[in-house]
C-alpha cells in the first residue's frame, strides 16, 4: 500500500479519465466536435472572416440581388455562395446569422440552467411545500408552449414599447423567452438527482457536522448533480437554436436587418419557387449540421457519463 | 473420479488498463454429495470462480486456460446451448440477492413452472405439483397461496427459501451458493443455512458455498478453499484448516475475528488491504501484509518477494506458502536425521 | 433508579422533564422515544372513499415504540437487533437527523431533541457520527483535505489556516492515513481507508460522544479488525463514549461495555456485556445468541424461531415478540411488558422473566 505516493494533478486526472479515453476511441465524437468548433469559431470570427459586412447598408447593392452560388452559371465571383433578395452576400450573412443563433442558443440555455438548477435544487433538497409549489409551477410552465410564450411576450412588448424597441432588443428578448419557457427540463432533472444524492450518507455527515442547508445544498449536493446537467445542456442548446429558428421563421424572432439562421431561411422561403433556392437551403443546411453535431455530441456524452454503462 | 473436477483454471478480464488476471491456477474437485466452501474477502475472486463454473462470466471476462470437467464432460468451450442442459438442470445457483434470480413481474408459480418446462417435457399441471412439493420441502407455510404471489409480497427470508426451492427444482447434482445468507438477518440466516444443509444431505446434492464468513463455512462444509488475490492459497478438510490454519493469511483471518480476542483487548489485525488484481505484488501476493515475509532477524525473505509459492502438502491440506514449505523441509530433514 | 418503558404504540407519552430521576453519570438519556413514519403521502393522497364517505386514511410505520436508554460517560453502549428493529432510527434521532414523534433526548442534562439547527451547533462539536457505508459517506467531489478541513473551519472560525492544516495532519496520522494523501479524492481509497477517513472527520472536532451506525458491516473481515482496533484506540486516547449500532453479536461481545437488544422498535434487554453473554434472559436474546455461527466443531444447535419479524405497520398486541416466542402465553399476547431492572444490573422486558417461569 506504500506504492503510488504521487498525487495526480488535475491535468493528469483528466488525461487518465474515461471521458478522454472514450473520446479518443469514438471517431464520430471527434468529427462532431471538430465541425462544431469550426462553426463556432467561424461564427464568432465573422467580422474578420466575412467578405462583406451585411449590417452595413452602404456595402449592399440591390442590383446584386438573387445572384446564384459559384457553381451555377451566372455567378459573380465576389459572392461565393451567391446573394439574397436584398443583395447581401450569403456567406457573410450566414456567418453573422450563425453567430446570432449561437448567442441566443447559449444565452437561453445559461438562463434555463440558472433558473432550473436553482429551483430543482431547492425543490429536491427542501422538499415538502417548497417542492410542491416549485414543481407545480414547472408543470404550468411546461403546459405553455415556447411559441405561445413568445407570441404573448412579443405582442405585449411590441404594443407597449413599440416594434423598433423590440427589434433593437430582439436577441435579449429571445434569450428571455426561450430561457423562461424551458427551465422546467433542468429543474426536473436536477430535482431527481438531488433526491438521489440527498439520501446518501455524506449529506447526513454534513448535517451532523452542523453545516447550514445553504452550504450543504451548494457545496455538497450541487456538484454531485452536475453530470446530468451537462448532458441535457447539449440537447437543450440544440433545442434552443431550433426554437429560435422556428420563432424567427414565424416572424416572431430576429428582424430581417439583423437575421439569424431562422430568419434567413424565412426570408429566402418566398423566392424558393422563383428558382433562388439557395437563399433558403444553404442557411437551412448550416442549421441542420449545427444541430446535428450538437445532438450527436450530447448522445456520446450521455453514454460516457452514464455510470451504469461502464464500471471501473 | 470426482463429479466436478476443476484444474488450472485461469480467468482474465480485458480492461482498458490492460488484462487483469482474476483467477490463476485454481484447481479443486467435488465429489457427489460433498460440501465445499470457498472463503475469501471481496476481490479475492471467489465469485468469479462460481460464475466461471457455469460459464456465466460476461465480457470483458474470459476463460484463458484450464479445464472444468463435470461428470466426465468438459464444460469450457461448450456452446451456450449445450451448456444450458447442464446449467440450471444439473448444476444450479443461489445468489446473494434473491431479486437477482426472481423476476419481479412473474408470480412465484409461473417462474417455477417455466423453469421446469424449459428442461423437461411435462404438462403445466405436473409442473405445478412438483413446484408445490419443492415449496413444502423448503418448509414454506401455505405453499398453495405462495405459488400465486409475487416476489415483492414476500419477506427476504421467504424469498431465499423460494430460491432454494427453485435451485432444487430439477434435482441437481450440485448447488453453487454465492453468499446465500449475507443479506439476511442473523436469526433468518441460521435457519436458511440449516435448511440448505439438511436438504443437501437428504438428497445427496453437492454444495459449493461461497462466503466470507468462516463461521458458516466451518459449520456447513467438509472441505474448503481459501482464496487471496485470485489464487487458492490453502485447501483441505474444513475442520483441519479451522483448527490449525497453516497459511499466514488464513491464520490472520481467523485471528482477526472478535471471538479470538479477549473482550476489550485489541484485535489481532492483518495490516494493509488486499492488493488490486491489476497491481499485484511480485512473488507471493500476500507478502506485503505477511508477518513471515521477514525472517527472525528482520531481514526480508527473498523467496517471498520474488517467487510465487507452489503448493506443498501439509497433512491433508495443500498450502501455497514459502514459510510452510521451509518448515516442512526442516521437519523432514530432522526426521531423516533421527532415523539415520 | 428504574425506567419504566411501558408504552403501547398508540399512546402518546405525556411525561415532562420533572419526574425523571437522572443518574449523574449518564451522558445521554433517551426517554420514552417514539418515531412513526407516515406511509400515506400528503394530505390529498390520504383521502379515501369508504362507505360513501370521504375519510382521511393514514398508515404509519412504527419504527420506535417507547425506547428508554441511558448512556454513561466513557462506556460503549452497543445496540443490537435485526434489520428493521429501529436501531439505526434511534441513532439518527440522537444525532438530530430525524425528529422524534414523541419522547425526550437529553445530552449532559440538557434537552436537545427540540433544538433548532443553530441551537444545536455547540452540541455538534461534542457529538459526532460514523456511518455504515464508507463508499457513500465521503463527498465524491471533495478531496480528503477539504473533507477534513470543513468541520474545523465551521466550529473554529478563529483558527488560522496553519492551525487548521496542522489539526488535519494530526487526525489523519492518528487514524493511520498518510497526510500526504490529502489532495486525493475519496474514491481513490479502499473501503477500509475510507472508513478511517470518515472516523478522522468525526474525530477532527474532538468530540466526547460518537454514534457509530454499523461502522464495520460493509468491510471485509481483516479490515473490520483494523477499524475496530482504531475505534478502541480512539476511545482510550480521547476518552470517548460510544453508541454503537450493530447486528453482529461477535463484535458486541468484544467491543461493548453494555448491550441493549432491540426487537421491532422496543428494547427487550439491557445488560452489561459479560452478563448478557453468560446468561441471556430474554427469549429473543437467547435465540439471537444461539444463531451466531461459531468456529467450534458442533452442528448449529440454535433455537429455531418460528415465523418472521412482523411488519412495524401493524404492530402485534402485547409483547412484540409473542408471535415468535416459544414461551408466549395469554398475558404476553395481551399486555406490553415493561423493562424491569433486576438485581444483577440487567433490565429485561419479558413477562416470563418477571414471573420467574423463564
Amino acid at each position: 500500500m506504500t506504492t503510488q505516493l504521487s498525487i495526480p494533478t488535475r491535468w493528469a486526472r483528466f488525461r487518465d479519465s474515461y471521458l478522454l479515453y472514450s473520446f479518443k476511441r469514438t471517431w464520430s465524437a471527434q468529427l462532431c466536435l471538430a465541425i462544431f468548433l469550426c462553426l463556432v469559431l467561424a461564427a464568432f470570427m465573422a467580422p474578420w472572416l466575412a467578405p462583406t459586412n451585411p449590417y452595413d447598408l452602404s456595402q449592399i447593392d440591390i442590383l446584386d440581388s438573387e445572384l446564384p452560388p459559384f457553381w451555377i452559371e451566372g455567378a459573380v465571383e465576389r459572392y461565393t455562395l451567391g446573394t439574397d433578395a436584398q443583395g447581401r452576400d450569403l456567406l457573410s450573412i450566414i456567418l453573422y446569422g450563425t453567430r446570432v443563433s449561437l448567442v441566443i442558443g447559449f444565452g437561453a440555455v445559461i438562463l434555463q440552467a440558472i433558473l432550473g438548477v436553482t429551483f430543482g435544487l431547492l425543490a429536491g433538497y427542501l422538499g415538502g411545500r417548497v417542492d410542491a409549489i416549485l414543481m407545480r409551477l414547472a408543470d404550468i410552465q411546461l403546459s405553455f408552449s415556447t411559441l405561445m410564450v413568445a407570441i404573448v411576450v412579443g405582442a405585449v412588448v411590441k404594443a407597449t414599447l413599440g416594434s423598433s424597441f423590440y427589434s433593437q432588443y430582439a436577441v435579449l428578448m429571445l434569450i428571455l423567452i426561450i430561457g423562461l419557457a424551458e427551465w422546467p427540463q433542468y429543474a426536473r432533472t436536477v430535482r431527481a438527482s438531488v433526491l438521489a444524492e440527498k439520501s446518501k450518507e455524506y449529506v447526513d455527515a454534513a448535517r451532523v457536522m452542523g453545516l447550514g442547508s445553504r452550504r450543504i445544498m451548494f457545496r455538497h449536493v450541487l456538484p454531485n448533480t452536475l453530470s446530468p446537467v451537462f448532458v441535457i445542456s447539449t440537447v437543450q442548446i440544440a433545442n434552443a437554436i431550433i426554437s429560435e429558428a422556428a420563432l424567427s421563421f414565424l416572424g416572431l424572432g430576429m428582424p430581417e436587418t439583423h437575421p439569424s439562421l431562422g430568419s434567413l431561411i424565412k426570408s429566402g422561403f418566398d423566392y424558393i419557387q422563383s428558382g433562388s433556392w439557395w437563399i433558403t437551403l444553404i442557411p437551412g443546411a448550416v442549421l441542420v449540421v449545427l444541430v446535428l453535431v450538437i445532438n450527436l455530441l450530447g448522445d456520446w456524452l450521455r453514454d460516457v457519463m452514464n455510470p451504469r454503462l461502464y464500471k471501473g | 473420479m470426482s463429479l466436478l473436477e476443476v484444474s488450472d483454471l485461469d480467468v482474465r478480464f480485458a480492461l482498458r488498463q490492460g488484462e487483469v488476471r482474476a483467477l490463476r491456477n485454481v484447481s479443486f474437485s467435488l465429489d457427489r454429495g460433498e460440501r465445499l466452501g470457498i472463503v475469501g474477502e471481496s476481490g479475492a475472486g471467489k465469485s468469479v470462480a462460481a460464475f466461471t463454473l457455469l460459464n456465466l462470466i460476461a465480457r470483458p471476462g474470459f476463460i484463458a486456460g484450464g479445464s472444468i470437467r463435470f461428470d466426465g464432460q468438459e464444460l469450457t468451450g461448450l456452446s451456450d446451448r449445450t451448456l444450458r442442459k447442464v446449467r440450471g438442470n444439473r448444476i444450479s445457483m443461489i445468489f446473494q440477492d434473491p431479486m437477482m434470480t426472481l423476476n419481479p413481474v412473474l408470480s412465484i408459480g409461473e417462474q417455477m413452472i417455466e423453469c421446469l418446462r424449459a428442461h423437461r417435457r411435462i404438462s403445466r399441471r405436473e409442473a405445478r405439483t412438483i413446484a408445490l412439493h419443492k415449496l413444502r420441502q423448503v418448509q414454506i407455510p401455505s405453499p398453495e397461496t405462495r405459488l400465486d404471489q409475487y416476489p415483492h409480497e414476500l419477506s427476504g427470508g421467504m424469498r431465499q427459501r423460494i430460491i432454494i426451492a427453485i435451485a432444487l427444482l430439477l434435482d441437481p447434482d450440485i448447488i453453487i451458493a454465492d453468499e446465500p445468507t449475507t443479506a439476511l438477518d442473523v436469526t433468518i440466516q441460521a435457519e436458511i443455512m440449516a435448511l440448505l444443509l439438511e436438504l443437501c444431505e437428504k438428497h445427496n446434492v453437492g454444495l459449493i458455498l461461497i462466503t466470507h464468513d468462516l463461521g458458516v463455512v466451518s459449520q456447513v462444509t467438509q472441505r474448503m478453499l481459501v482464496m487471496y488475490a485470485g489464487r487458492v492459497i490453502e485447501q483441505g478438510p474444513t475442520r483441519e484448516i479451522i483448527n490449525d490454519p497453516q497459511h499466514p493469511y488464513t491464520q490472520g483471518l481467523m485471528n482477526a475475528l472478535p471471538q479470538m480476542a479477549t473482550p476489550g483487548e485489541r484485535l489481532n489485525q492483518i495490516p494493509g488491504s488486499m492488493p488490486s488484481l491489476s497491481n499485484l505484488p511480485i512473488g507471493c501476493a500476500f507478502h506485503p501484509r505477511c508477518g513471515f515475509a521477514n525472517d527472525a532477524n528482520g531481514q526480508p525473505r527473498r523467496a517471498c518477494r520474488e517467487v510465487v509459492p507452489e503448493f506443498v502438502n501439509s497433512g491433508n491440506c495443500r498450502v501455497a506458502c514459502h514459510m510452510v514449505a521451509a518448515m516442512l523441509e526442516e521437519e523432514q530433514r530432522l526426521a531423516k536425521e533421527q532415523t539415520s | 433508579m428504574t425506567h419504566v418503558a411501558n408504552v403501547p404504540a398508540s399512546a402518546v407519552t405525556a411525561t415532562t422533564s420533572g419526574g425523571q430521576a437522572t443518574s449523574p453519570s449518564a451522558l445521554l438519556e433517551i426517554h420514552e422515544l417514539t418515531k412513526r413514519f407516515s406511509l400515506s403521502g400528503d394530505f390529498l393522497e390520504q383521502l379515501r372513499f369508504k362507505g360513501g364517505r370521504l375519510v382521511r386514511h393514514q398508515e404509519h410505520v412504527h419504527a420506535i415504540n417507547g425506547v428508554s436508554l441511558d448512556i454513561r460517560r466513557g462506556e460503549a453502549l452497543c445496540v443490537v437487533g435485526e434489520s428493521g428493529c429501529g436501531k439505526s432510527t434511534v441513532a439518527r434521532i440522537v444525532m438530530g437527523l430525524l425528529s422524534p414523534s414523541s419522547g425526550e433526548i437529553r445530552y449532559d442534562g440538557q434537552r436537545i431533541d427540540h433544538l433548532s439547527a443553530r441551537q444545536l451547533l455547540p452540541y455538534r462539536k461534542r457529538m459526532q457520527m460514523i456511518f455504515q457505508n464508507p463508499y457513500a459517506s465521503l463527498n465524491p467531489r471533495m478531496t480528503i483535505q477539504q473533507t477534513l478541513e470543513e468541520p474545523l473551519r465551521l466550529h473554529h472560525p478563529d483558527w488560522s489556516r496553519e492551525r487548521v492544516r496542522d489539526k488535519v495532519v494530526e487526525v489523519m496520522t492518528s487514524v493511520g492515513i498518510d497526510p500526504d494523501w490529502g489532495k486525493r479524492f475519496g474514491h481513490e481509497f479502499s473501503g477500509g481507508q475510507r472508513q478511517r477517513i470518515a472516523i478522522a472527520r468525526a474525530l477532527a472536532v474532538d468530540p466526547e460522544f460518537i454514534v457509530a451506525d454499523e461502522p464495520i458491516s460493509a468491510l471485509d473481515v481483516s479490515i473490520q479488525a483494523q477499524v475496530l482496533n482504531l475505534l478502541m484506540d480512539a476511545q482510550q486516547r480521547h476518552d470517548l463514549t460510544y453508541l454503537f449500532i450493530t447486528h453482529d453479536l461477535a463484535v458486541v461481545e468484544h467491543f461493548g461495555t453494555r448491550v441493549a437488544v432491540m426487537y421491532l422498535g422496543t428494547v427487550c434487554e439491557v445488560a452489561p456485556t459479560a452478563t448478557l453473554f453468560a446468561s441471556p434472559r430474554h427469549p429473543y436474546t437467547q435465540a439471537l445468541m444461539s444463531a451466531i455461527p461459531r468456529l467450534e466443531d458442533d452442528r448449529p444447535q440454535h433455537i429455531r424461531l418460528s415465523g418472521e419479524v412482523p411488519t412495524p405497520v401493524n404492530l402485534p398486541s402485547g409483547c412484540v415478540f409473542h408471535a415468535r416466542c416459544p414461551h408466549a402465553n395469554e398475558r404476553c399476547r395481551r399486555e406490553v411488558p415493561s423493562l424491569i431492572a433486576r438485581e444483577d444490573g440487567t433490565k429485561v422486558a419479558c413477562h416470563g422473566v418477571e414471573e420467574g417461569r423463564l
